[in-house]
């Protein structure tokens, strides 16, 4: 056993000094949403580090005070049932740590499932992302631009994420930003997020979606509202302009590098938002209000194109 | 010829070319070997035809080794593809074939038959049965399971493997990104071997619930028999889902209808909540048995009854209950709102009281014992702090708004290999070692077993404590490659060396297989570990009767109390015993299966009509047939039992 | 063969008619569960119909109602037939065991007779995960019902062959739990399928 612990502890320091060297990218946030889950994390850890120690704790004591070759021979075990006391114990401490992580679950998931703290009163951004094998597109409606590959996001602001899919389940992470979620075909799904710092950031797609799974990544950058502004004019200056058949061809399984354009697909090619598939009672009962808050924003859009 | 097209593997590589190569040569070995030893008969009529549950359990046994090399060999090429960044080892195509076999295999086809191989040896004895309910059924059991499984591992050199995953999430499985036969493999081969476990579950509930020794009530029952109990009972309701999950799923893709499809009304989340509502319930049929081993193996070497015998069995009631109910918690990031994903935590969560309890019954079982450190025991004990790892990164994925974080990365890989590794392979690889004697009349060796151990044991925390690591920093599961920049390379070449641990941990266990079937002593008793349960009661080998009069019991440990107490088991006359005809139908049957999913997976509708029939046409031949078993007479009992009732005697 | 008691009916004569029965009483529990799952996903997809019709547009009531009909009077001549079992009176066990089956090959005739008019409107198998679902569920419980009629049929085979014996009679029971478990699968096609879909 001795031999065990002392390698596990090695394992263990070894990681403390690894991780030591860059954060990981998860316990690193740069955004509200991404630091209430590094929170929530590190509470976790410190909780379940008390249930490990005690668990390796006890068993270190039993197994080492209670081996054959340190008993005498004619050592007899008893016969013990059990011991209502000490049961009720060992229900009762685990009840306890759960109803405590069910509090701070249950607080948290609301939290990074809403615009986040301290941008409740400001617009979002709206960005509709969606997946195509094995590519993101943004689009900006408001802003009426699209890219590919890659995302620019203003500082400070709070941002709407709309996903969707072109192909199979993928799901959007921006692990710095905030938690993942999925992009599906037949249905949207909004993700909150904002960015406090300014930086590069990795996004990619963390669910398996076939042959080019790997490489399904993106670029994110957040800078400066002003900053963001001079590109969203700068991308609508002179960008080309975004075609039916262009998207046509975007789609086409494949890697694709970063592009831009001015427009967007939505026009065209509209999201899967409540018409979908003559389905009228599966989900839009909980996003039923938000659809038709984006079908505004895509109507409004059009008329100034 | 273009017929024969469908046939060919859509990316062949020279590695697939040699398993060929391989496969064909090991084939033509196998039938030369019977040929030239003359033994097609015995193998006919000792194992292909026996309904013997003895039999059936060691050839389940034989089956979850080869697979368990089989995927383990999947594991290693994924860890060697990852071990460096940019490697050039496997294409993308190739690793993502590898990953859904490795999935597969060691979950339906590794995992499932080793508990069906100790439920099957162990619980008949444990109980005082001669056999199962339904010998027959049993026997078809194992060879659907069988025929699915080779069936699934022909995959990859007629037609290509499976590339989608082990979840198979649809709209990626549909015809429209999976072209190949692959994913029809997949729908198919898990089809007919999940029919094999479904009528396992019945019969072991009847047999259970029917043929228990007199005596014997349900709180008397040992550990095993009750977690094989509840695990069955898991097996009967969930199965029917994935039955039907797999059915829609082959409507789709062999017959284009639309259920999960992207287009005309097919929904793809539907997929994943039905392949979670059986999966999720899965992950319990295959850790309850788990857990009964562990309370037989540290009760037995702790020389200590097990402690809250009654808590335990409420926790495994609970647990069987709760993992109907916390499906959700593998999609999180499906979008379905804070609030059920809210109450999914905590149901999840939940799980973890019940669990804790049993942990700590162990611990409070070994307290004031005597404890042993013998192979089994050694897994038993490893099982506890490294499982605690395990359980605790559970309750933490389980956390949802954390999991939106651990979701599809690394960190989900790192833990439910510490909770599978541990809770499943340690716990199999505990039970094959202690009823070993009983199975095959000697011992293994305990000084390559307890290398063995340490090799497992270690091997599994350096392949996977590091992936808790890559998986914080952004490294999602199921990526092929990485470039360097990510710095995740260190850390998976870490994995790697783990892999190659618990590698050299396997093949130890395969050399302690040869060296103590040449070298062990055959004189071991009927009870070499001093058990506590009846099972130890048979003579060893276990005769084909398993007890010569029926076993009267009192307690929880009937051979323990014979032992100490000499509270009498075996009382009264020897009677003539009823056993069940052999019968070649169950093999026959299975293979016409494996003929039909073959038709079926290529679309060859003349072939899967002619099979179809085939099949109902075996069902026929077993309605009418008359069979009504044969007796074993009272003269030949006690010729047989002569030499054991001395020892017995002895013993006593 | 095993020890027969005489005190219980002949389908629960020995212990290992018992144990069948029983067996399939837990048979009958996965079923329900594979019942279960299919209503599940078709009360999910119900609404999906894409460009395809709704089931308001293609559901017939007559045939439907003759279905019904057929298979309830069925699930009662079967009852009857094992009724005439346990009074041990052969003949009438077998002639309304037989008017079972035909009930059941009438109960069929009309559902081909359906399915072929779905494919014929435009309702086939591949026009929307509605019509998917909606043939697969009764696709899987008429592929029940053609079991059934094979059993059935052998049963009577062998009841005329070797007479009201432990053997058969716990056969034949089986087979009417069997048979009961297809209609009350059936109410609820009707009711939640069908009736649900027209109104």
């Amino acid at each position: 056993m001795i031999k065990k612990w002392s390698f596990l502890s090695l394992v263990v320091g070894l990681f403390a000094i690894l991780a030591g060297c860059e954060p990981l990218l998860v316990l690193d946030p740069k955004g509200p949403q991404a630091e209430t889950t590094a929170n929530v994390i590190w509470i976790s850890i410190a909780t379940m580090a008390i249930v490990v120690a005690a668990v390796f704790g006890l068993m270190a004591y039993v197994v080492f005070k209670y081996r054959a070759s340190k008993q005498s021979e004619d050592y007899e075990p008893p016969h013990i049932e059990g011991n209502p006391i000490i049961e009720t114990i060992i229900v009762a401490i685990p009840v306890i740590i759960i109803i405590f992580l069910s509090i701070v679950t249950v607080k948290s998931t609301y939290e990074v499932e809403a615009t986040p703290k301290g941008y409740e009163d400001q617009k979002p951004l709206i960005v509709y992302a969606s997946s195509s094998d094995w590519k993101w597109h943004f689009s900006y409606p408001e802003e009426n631009i699209e890219t590919v590959n890659y995302l620019y996001i203003p500082t400070d602001r709070a941002l709407e994420f709309r996903l969707y899919s072109y192909g199979p389940i993928t799901s959007f992470w921006i692990p710095q930003l905030g938690g993942q979620k999925y992009a599906m075909s037949d249905m949207i799904t909004t993700l909150h997020l904002a960015a406090d710092v300014p930086g590069e950031y990795m996004g990619r797609n963390a669910n398996f979606s076939g042959k080019g799974f790997a490489e399904n990544i993106f670029h994110v950058k957040a800078m400066s509202p002003e900053e963001f502004d001079k590109w969203v004019e700068d991308v609508k200056a002179n960008a080309e302009p975004l075609t039916e058949e262009k998207f046509d061809e975007l789609l086409k399984p494949g890697h694709l590098g970063q592009l831009t354009f001015s427009g967007t697909h939505l026009g065209f090619l509209p999201p899967p938002e409540g018409h979908h598939h003559g389905s009228h009672e599966t989900n839009d009962d909980e996003h039923g209000s938000e659809h038709a808050h984006a079908h505004e924003d895509v109507d409004t859009d059009h008329s100034g194109h | 010829m273009d017929y024969f097209d469908r046939f060919a593997i859509p990316h062949p590589s020279p590695a697939i070319y040699a398993s060929m190569v391989a496969i064909g040569l090991t084939m033509i070995a196998i039938v030369i070997g019977l040929t030239y030893f003359k033994k097609w008969g015995y193998l006919w009529s000792e194992w292909l035809t026996t309904v013997d549950h003895k039999r059936i359990g060691i050839m389940y046994l034989i089956a979850a080794l080869l697979m368990l090399f089989r995927g383990g060999v999947d594991a290693l090429m994924m860890r060697a593809q990852t071990a460096v960044p940019d490697n050039k080892l496997l294409d993308a195509q190739h690793y993502n074939e590898v990953f859904t076999t490795h999935g597969v295999v060691m979950i339906i086809f590794m995992a499932m038959p080793f508990i069906y191989a100790l439920m099957n040896f162990v619980v008949p004895l444990q109980i005082g049965a001669r056999d199962v309910a339904f010998p027959r059924l049993n026997a078809l059991s194992f060879w659907l399971f069988f025929m699915g499984a080779m069936l699934f591992n022909i995959s990859f050199v007629i037609g290509g493997s499976p590339d989608a995953g082990w979840t198979s999430y649809f709209p990626l499985a549909g015809n429209d990104f999976s072209q190949s036969v692959g994913t029809n493999y997949y729908m198919l081969s898990i089809q007919i071997a999940g029919i094999g476990t479904l009528i396992s579950g019945i019969n072991f509930i009847t047999t259970i619930f029917r043929m228990r020794a007199p005596g014997m009530k349900l709180m008397k029952m040992p550990m095993f028999t009750w977690t094989t109990l509840i695990t069955n009972a898991i097996v009967v309701f969930a199965f029917p889902v994935l039955t039907i999950a797999l059915l829609l799923g082959t409507m789709d893709r062999l017959f284009g209808a639309h259920i999960f499809s992207m287009t005309n009304g097919g929904m793809d989340m539907l997929w994943a909540n039905l392949f979670w509502v059986w999966g999720h319930p899965e992950v319990y049929i295959l850790i309850l048995p788990a857990f009964g081993i562990y309370s037989e193996v540290i009760s037995t070497f702790s020389r200590r009854n097990l402690y809250g015998y009654k808590s335990m069995v409420a926790s495994i009631v609970i647990i069987s209950f709760f993992s109907f109910l916390v499906w959700m918690h593998h999609f999180y990031t499906m979008g379905q709102g804070p609030l059920s994903n809210s109450i999914f935590s905590i149901t999840t969560m939940a799980i973890a009281i019940p669990t804790g309890i049993k942990i700590f019954n162990w611990l409070l079982t070994m307290r004031k014992g005597k404890i042993k450190f013998t192979v089994p025991m050694l897994y038993s004990v490893g099982f506890i702090p490294i499982f605690t790892i395990g359980g605790v990164t559970g309750v933490m994925l389980g956390m949802a708004s954390a999991d939106y974080q651990y979701h599809n990365t690394m960190f989900l890989v790192a833990h439910f290999h510490y909770t599978i590794i541990p809770g499943v392979v340690f716990a199999m690889l505990a039970g094959l070692t202690y009823w070993w004697p009983k199975m095959f009349g000697f011992m293994l060796s305990e000084r390559i077993g307890k290398w063995a151990f340490w090799f497992i044991a270690i091997g599994t925390n350096v392949a996977f404590f590091p992936m808790f690591f890559t998986g914080l920093d952004g490294q999602a599961r199921r990526m092929y490659t990485y470039s360097e920049a990510t710095g995740f390379g260190p850390l998976n070449m870490l994995s790697f060396v783990g892999a190659i641990g618990l590698a050299i941990g396997f093949a130890l266990i395969v050399y302690n297989i040869y060296y103590s079937v040449r070298y062990a002593s055959r004189d071991i008793g009927s009870d070499p570990w001093d058990a506590r349960t009846l099972e130890w009661a048979t003579q060893t080998p276990v005769q084909s009767y398993n007890f010569a009069r029926t076993p009267q019991v009192d307690s929880i440990e009937a051979l323990w109390d014979l032992k100490r107490n000499g509270k009498p088991v075996f009382q009264g006359e020897i009677e003539k015993i009823h056993m069940p005809n052999s019968s070649g139908m169950p093999f026959i049957m299975s293979c016409i299966f494996f003929a039909w999913g073959f038709s079926l997976i290529f679309s060859m509708w003349i072939p899967a009509i002619i099979t179809t029939i085939a099949i109902f046409a075996c069902m026929a031949h077993r309605s009418f047939e008359k069979d009504d078993g044969h007796y074993i007479s009272v003269e030949e009992i006690k010729a047989t039992e002569k030499d054991w009732e001395v020892l017995n005697d002895e013993n006593r | 063969m095993m020890k027969i008691d005489n005190s219980l009916p002949l389908e629960y004569a020995n212990e290992q008619n018992k144990m069948n029965i029983f067996g399939f009483w837990i048979f009958i529990g996965a079923e329900v569960m594979l019942f279960a799952t299919l209503f599940a996903t078709y009360f999910t997809l119900e609404h999906r119909v894409g460009n395809g019709p709704a089931g308001a547009e293609i559901f017939e009531l007559t045939p439907v109602l003759i279905e019904t009909l057929v298979l309830l009077t069925s699930s009662f001549t079967i009852g009857l037939a094992m009724n005439a079992m346990r009074l041990g009176k052969k003949n009438a066990m077998l002639t309304f065991f037989s008017i079972t089956l035909l009930l059941g090959l009438v109960f069929l005739g009309v559902e081909i007779y359906e399915f072929t008019h779905y494919a014929s409107i435009g309702a086939g198998l591949q026009v929307s995960a509605f019509t998917g679902i909606l043939l697969t569920t009764l696709g899987t419980h008429g592929a029940h019902v053609t079991v059934g009629l094979f059993w059935g049929l052998f049963i009577i085979m062998q009841v005329k062959k070797h007479g009201l014996t432990p053997k058969t009679a716990n056969k034949s029971f089986i087979f009417s739990l069997y048979w009961h478990f297809l209609d009350i699968v059936w109410i609820f096609i009707f009711s939640f399928i069908y009736l649900k879909g027209m109104m």
